[in-house]
């Protein structure tokens, strides 16, 4: 059992939700976060002033899945998160040693 | 000081605030439907509207709105420029209890808000630079224009009255506010384009009782609007006021209960039905009574939702829908004062009491301050456009207008 992590561009969201859900992964847990990446954020130019915008609002997606699925789902994320522009993203697989449904007790390994 | 009415003066300066809380409320309105990233702008776009336009106005605005005719009454002269000529104690023309400069505060609000209501076509993209200058030239050759034909004894004024027989009515600015504003913004969101990602991304307003808290202040506000627009605290003015509120209740109910039918009765619908009844009534206010304004709101209500899921699904992207609320209301306002206006409320007849000439009046009226709007709005948008370009960069846009054009944040984090 694995944890995709998926750290996307917030308008991308609805894309990647919807993309995902019509393959029938539909369980995700959503977070708003903010982060950098390699470029350290966004430089720009303001009247002739440089500006670092470091910070940049992003979504992480949390889906933890059996391994045979993790590929599939790691695809479609990609795919759909996509922009080709500095700025889209990473997605991190961690293993996961159980989860537990709260309302019935049951264990997943 | 000569024989001032005090009841009067303090209803007019009383309105005076209210709408310039209505032009601050209107920011809060437009600033809870957009993106988090872009809401100080777009309150801002609003506050920027009533400081530009208020110092334009006391230096030639008001001149060229209410001046003495000149190229053949196409706009105003300038023997009031700068507030030459008016002294404290000088009464409004045609109106011997109100003060003169009253009367200049007053139509300073309307001007003010007018350009307010077109940022929605600029929501979330515009340069703040290139908007002043628009906003500058856009009230200059477009609002106080149109101000002065139809409230300021300008041509078309006089020459519907000398065809007709009826001048066109336009009580509290139904198309001198409205329809310029509405129609402008169509043709700027047209000029400027679509935000990136429009239709693609998610773009639902992030702060929605923002808006609705905007919507009370625009409703408050619009008693003295059009209520003020009475000029002075009478039976007319109590008239207005009680149709307006009948209208943006009839607007309200209407736009709820059309979009319950197709989904889910939104408090958006609420607040954009209200403000649609709002806008139609306005240039009806001093005309008609209760029963035409419940007709009047319900219509704006049904017709402005309309007009927006039209506009949604050409693709446009007039970010806030002045042109749906304010264009179409006020189109919709202009053409039912000529069918509604009661004799017995406003001493004109409108359609309904066989007044024919007065109907084609309104509609010609309407017509042609649409047409004018729209093609001196596209050639000012596009000079602009050209000599400072009307948006940001690409990537500007996607990091928000707060932090890039005005360095903050409405909801910083760790703070």
């Amino acid at each position: 059992m694995k944890k995709i992590e998926a750290i996307i561009r917030p308008e991308k969201l609805e894309q990647v939700k919807k993309a995902l859900e019509e393959n029938g992964y539909t369980g995700m847990t959503v977070i708003e976060v903010r982060g950098r990446g390699e470029q350290r954020g966004i430089k720009l130019q303001f009247r002739g002033r440089s500006i670092t915008v470091d910070l940049l609002t992003k979504i992480k997606i949390e889906i933890v899945t059996p391994d045979e699925d993790v590929d599939k789902i790691v695809e479609i994320i990609a795919k759909n998160a996509r922009t080709g522009r500095p700025g889209d993203g990473r997605i991190f697989i961690i293993p996961v040693e159980k989860a537990i449904r709260i309302r019935t007790g049951e264990v997943f390994e | 000081m000569p024989g001032f009415s005090s009841g009067d003066a303090a209803w007019i300066l009383a309105a005076t605030s209210m709408v310039v809380l209505m032009t601050m409320g209107l920011g809060f309105f437009y600033g809870g439907m957009v993106r988090r990233k872009n809401v100080v702008s777009m309150i801002s776009l609003s506050f920027v509207s009533m400081v530009l336009v208020s110092l334009q106005w006391v230096l030639v605005g008001y001149s060229l709105s209410f001046g003495g005719n000149v190229l053949g009454g196409f706009v105003g002269g300038l023997e009031y420029a700068g507030l030459r000529g008016i002294a404290v104690d000088q009464p409004t023309p045609g109106l011997e209890g109100l003060p003169h400069l009253a009367f200049v505060a007053f139509q300073m609000t309307f001007a003010a808000i007018t350009l307010a209501i077109l940022t929605s076509a600029l929501a979330e993209r515009v340069k703040l630079g290139a908007f002043l200058v628009f906003g500058l030239l856009w009230t200059t050759l477009v609002y106080d224009p149109v101000a002065h034909w139809v409230w300021g004894g300008g041509w078309l004024h006089t020459w519907l009255h000398e065809a007709l027989g009826a001048a066109p009515l336009d009580f509290a600015g139904g198309t001198v506010v409205h329809i310029t504003s509405g129609f402008a913004a169509l043709v700027l969101a047209l000029v400027v384009g679509k935000r990136i990602g429009y239709g693609e991304y998610n773009m639902a307003p992030h702060n929605i009782p923002l808006t609705l808290i905007g919507t009370a202040l625009l409703w408050f506000g619009w008693f003295g609007f059009n209520a003020g627009s009475a000029l002075a605290a009478d039976a007319s003015a109590a008239n207005a006021l009680l149709v307006t509120h009948i209208a943006a209740s009839a607007g309200a109910l209407a736009w709820l209960v059309a979009s319950w039918v197709r989904d889910k009765p939104g408090s958006l619908g609420l607040a954009s039905g209200a403000v649609a009844g709002l806008v139609a009534i306005t240039p009806a206010a001093g005309y008609v009574g209760a029963g035409a304004a419940v007709v009047i709101g319900a219509v704006a209500g049904l017709l402005c939702y309309g007009a927006m899921l039209f506009r949604i699904a050409r693709g446009l992207d007039e970010s806030l829908d002045a042109w749906a609320v304010h264009g179409m209301g006020g189109l919709w306002g202009a053409i039912a004062t000529g069918i509604f206006a009661d004799a017995s409320v406003g001493g004109v007849s409108g359609l309904l009491q066989g007044n024919v000439a007065q109907f084609i009046a309104q509609v010609v009226d309407a017509g042609v301050a649409i047409a004018y709007t729209v093609v001196v709005t596209y050639i000012i948008a596009k000079i602009v456009e050209a000599l400072l370009g009307l948006r940001v960069t690409e990537t500007e846009e996607y990091v928000g207008l707060d932090l890039l054009q005005h360095g903050e944040e409405a909801y910083a984090w760790g703070g």
